[in-house]
């Protein structure tokens, strides 16, 4: 069953990392993404590793909690990771392990893949931290407020952040009408568990359409709604919100700085994620 | 202060205009004045509703809120600063994922300053009661709650006239008394102008004044009691007595001398009187 | 088909910061034949018990037993069992999916009954259609998103009773009705109640619907049943659903009042029944002479 509450798994605390500011977190990640892309060998990602460990003991969500974001894309980090094992393309140091047909295994493509997978996998821990400590409401006022430059350029920043709150706030509505529609047309004999794909995408047939009228119904009242409460688009408009930065951010900025200084002092020490090859063949 | 006036008032969704939701109406509405809108569901009282804030404007005849014609676009704005509406579902109505924020959503519209929103939401929260749910999300509220924060929405643009579209159909009886205390006590204390659509008869015994439509007109105009003592006339508009007035009804057409009542309190209190009597 | 729920437990997201226990342990007997009321506020766990009663939601706490179907047995034949206990949600209309009405009747049928032929299937469409007060040759080619709010109900509970279920189960059934509207349902109801249909279970906020219509009833706290009787028994014990925040029928109130002073209603708080009792306590004072 769908859930509204798992949506956007906002796991509620008081922690630091909850406590910091959207639009720091926003940023953060992207410098958290800079810091994955810029480790060049383990020791950078191991640094990476660290911090986010860091990071989830800051947040005070369970690790187990964060784990299970990465079981859901976990097919997705195996698919590339096989891909890449089989099918590496970069230049062989070494002999090949393995040769068959299209299908070339060697060392570098296993530290190829092991180097890869372990980003990915450290991409969506981060991102789930992110999802984990911060409200989706959150999440948008800082998009919005990040996005603001964009007005300038005619980009309408304000429409977009009102119809990305407007979808959030209509997600638990629409997952409760799914959920009851489902059960409506379970109760009248409906299979959706049974069958190929082809049966399966038929049997969504009843649940689709009721869900598309009864939005499109939903938009219609919550038009007028926002109409008699005098929406105009955002011309006059003032805003109740605004977000404040705090020492916490500062210091959040003191620690991602430092990350990124580390990662980048460790490829110098280190070299490429290839050299640890030298230290077990040698040469 | 007249505040709403109809006159001779059209509706149609049809561009043929073969039919009409609403026709010819002609009525007033005084401010500070609790009116309810009866009809069965199909007769109108919609339509009637959402003539009165311009988010419909007549196909003929004249809609004014203090003066304002609702047909002239440039006082749009005006008419619906002064005249909020509240909505049937309770689900599509919040703009926001958190209480405060939604209740702001007016306020943001009509360029209230920042620091004043703040104080319309206090404000607001209080007089439906939900000052302790600032920071909930709408999501997990009952129906009466969701009701209650599209009302403080309404309240904290300040309007001047508060009309309720069925805002009661869809909740449970718990959720409809909270709507209705609430609607009462700005009716009473803040002298704001109540037009409240319902199908509920219990609800219109609150009003002073109550309106029954039937098939676009209107049809019966008074006071409740007034209107709840026309039984046959109700039958032919397919509404339905409250209880108490069916029981007292019943009981005269047995024979027993009983004078009106239209609530448990009345009925028990003519029942009283009835058998002391005797 | 008798309905029997022993130590019923259920939660809702467990092991999560959000899990709720909806039901703590529901204790309930319905027996065949009966228009059973199920009284409660939201979150009281009723809507949770009901779903149960046709495996929509899966036994996952104490014992469940519909007729000669055992819900907590894992050979349970689930499909036959829904086939057999309909279910209509709130707001029915909302679940509307097909092009025609004819089609939209016809889903439960094609689901359940593959068996049937062509025309045995078109007949039972149109048995249900016409059951439910609907003119199956007017309506049968409409669309029912086109229909008006009550003919779209009624269509929504002609697609449940299509396969003619023995246990009919209505989540507030009249809810956002007009009180004509109303009133013809519930007259729908008991107009299919006794024949095909044997049991009717309904959710209801209204306690003048349950008064006037149900047989039994059953009062939902907390996840729990803490009332359950006849209407009259239950409207009786109006101090204990006040304290639940629970109403009581008119008539209830009425009696409590007359009893403040002095004057006892023994009735079973309908209307007909309430306004017969008076006068006949107004009779028996010899007030007919008048």
């Amino acid at each position: 069953m769908l859930n509204d509450v798992t949506f956007g798994q906002y796991y509620p605390a008081k922690s630091f990392v909850h406590r910091l500011d959207p639009r720091a977190k926003i940023l953060f990640m992207i410098a958290y993404f800079v810091a994955v892309f810029l480790a060049k060998n383990f020791f950078g990602l191991a640094a990476v590793t660290l911090f986010l460990l860091f990071a989830v003991f800051m947040s005070r969500v369970p690790f187990g909690r964060v784990l299970r974001s990465v079981k859901m894309i976990l097919f997705l980090i195996i698919f590339t990771g096989i891909l890449n094992l089989l099918f590496y393309s970069g230049e062989l140091t070494y002999e090949p392990l393995v040769q068959w047909w299209i299908v070339t295994i060697s060392y570098e493509s296993i530290v190829q893949t092991v180097f890869l997978s372990f980003r990915l996998f450290l991409i969506v821990m981060g991102t789930s931290i992110l999802t984990l400590t911060t409200t989706p409401v959150a999440l948008t006022d800082g998009i919005e407020s990040l996005l603001k430059p964009l007005m300038y350029i005619k980009v309408p920043v304000h429409e977009v952040a009102l119809i990305m709150s407007i979808a959030l706030r209509f997600i638990p509505t629409l997952i409760d009408e799914t959920n009851r529609i489902v059960a409506a047309q379970k109760a009248r004999g409906a299979d959706f568990e049974t069958g190929g794909l082809f049966k399966r995408a038929k049997a969504m047939i009843p649940v689709l359409f009721p869900l598309i009228v009864s939005a499109l119904r939903r938009a219609d009242d919550l038009g007028d709604a926002m109409e008699a409460r005098c929406y105009r688009g955002s011309k006059g408009r003032t805003k109740y919100k605004k977000l404040v930065l705090t020492w916490r951010d500062l210091l959040g900025l003191l620690f991602f700085a430092a990350l990124i200084a580390g990662i980048v002092l460790l490829n110098i020490y280190f070299g490429g994620k290839f050299d640890i090859l030298h230290y077990f063949m040698g040469g | 202060m007249e505040a709403v006036r109809f006159e001779h008032v059209k509706y149609s969704y049809r561009e043929d205009e073969s039919e009409y939701a609403v026709n010819d109406v002609s009525l007033s509405v005084e401010e500070g004045e609790f009116v309810a809108i009866l009809g069965r569901n199909g007769s109108g009282k919609s339509t009637l509703a959402k003539l009165i804030n311009a988010l419909l404007t007549p196909t003929s005849g004249k809609v004014s809120v203090f003066g304002l014609d609702t047909s002239d676009e440039k006082q749009t704005f005006a008419i619906r600063k002064s005249a909020g509406m509240v909505f049937q579902n309770p689900d599509n109505q919040a703009v926001a994922s958190i209480v405060e924020d939604d209740v702001a959503f007016g306020p943001e519209n009509i360029g209230v300053p920042r620091e004043e929103i703040g104080k319309r939401i206090d404000f607001a929260l209080n007089a439906v009661g939900m000052q302790d749910f600032r920071n909930a999300m709408p999501s997990r509220l009952s129906g009466g709650q969701k009701q209650r924060i599209a009302i403080a929405g309404v309240i904290a643009i300040l309007p001047k006239i508060m009309i309720l579209d069925e805002s009661t159909a869809m909740l449970d009886p718990q959720g409809r008394r909270e709507v209705m205390a609430v609607v009462k006590k700005l009716n009473r204390e803040q002298g704001m102008t109540v037009i409240l659509i319902t199908h509920f008869m219990e609800e219109a015994l609150q009003a002073e004044r109550a309106i029954v439509m039937h098939r676009g007109e209107v049809v019966m105009d008074g006071t409740p009691e007034h209107i709840f003592s026309h039984s046959d006339a109700l039958e032919t508009y397919n509404l339905t007595l409250p209880r108490a007035a069916y029981i007292c009804k019943k009981l005269q057409a047995a024979g027993m001398p009983i004078g009106e009542a239209f609530t448990a309190e009345e009925l028990a209190e003519e029942i009283c009187k009835s058998l002391q009597k005797g | 088909m008798q309905i029997v729920a022993k130590g019923l437990t259920y939660t809702y997201n467990p092991k999560s910061p959000f899990a709720s226990q909806a039901l703590k342990g529901v204790d309930l007997t319905i027996e065949e034949g009966e228009f059973f009321g199920i009284i409660g506020h939201t979150g009281s766990g009723k809507s949770t018990f009901v779903q149960h009663l046709n495996a929509l939601i899966r036994l996952s706490g104490g014992q469940l037993r519909v007729g000669e179907y055992d819900l907590s047995s894992k050979k349970c034949n689930f499909v036959e069992l829904r086939s057999k206990v309909g279910m209509v949600f709130q707001y029915p209309e909302y679940q509307l999916f097909a092009a025609t009405v004819e089609k939209d009747v016809e889903f439960g049928l094609k689901n359940f009954r593959k068996e049937l032929t062509e025309a045995e299937q078109t007949a039972a469409v149109r048995e249900a259609i016409e059951t439910v007060g609907l003119d199956y040759d007017a309506l049968k080619d409409q669309s029912p998103f086109e229909l008006s709010g009550g003919q779209k109900r009624r269509v929504a509970i002609a697609g449940v009773i299509v396969t003619k279920p023995e246990i009919l189960i209505l989540d507030e059934p009249a809810a956002g009705l007009d009180p004509l509207g109303k009133r013809e349902l519930m007259e729908l109801l008991h107009s299919i109640h006794g024949g095909w249909c044997k049991t009717i279970v309904i959710v209801s906020h209204d306690m003048d619907e349950i008064a006037e219509n149900c047989t039994n009833a059953a009062v939902f706290s907390d996840g729990k049943v803490v009332l359950q009787g006849k209407p009259s028994e239950i409207f009786r014990q109006a101090d204990k659903l006040f304290s639940l925040g629970l109403d009581i029928p008119m008539t209830a109130r009425c009696a409590l009042l007359l009893r403040a002073q002095g004057i006892e209603i023994d009735t079973d708080f309908t209307c007909d029944d309430f306004a017969e009792k008076v006068s006949a306590l107004w009779r028996k004072g010899g007030n007919h002479a008048q």
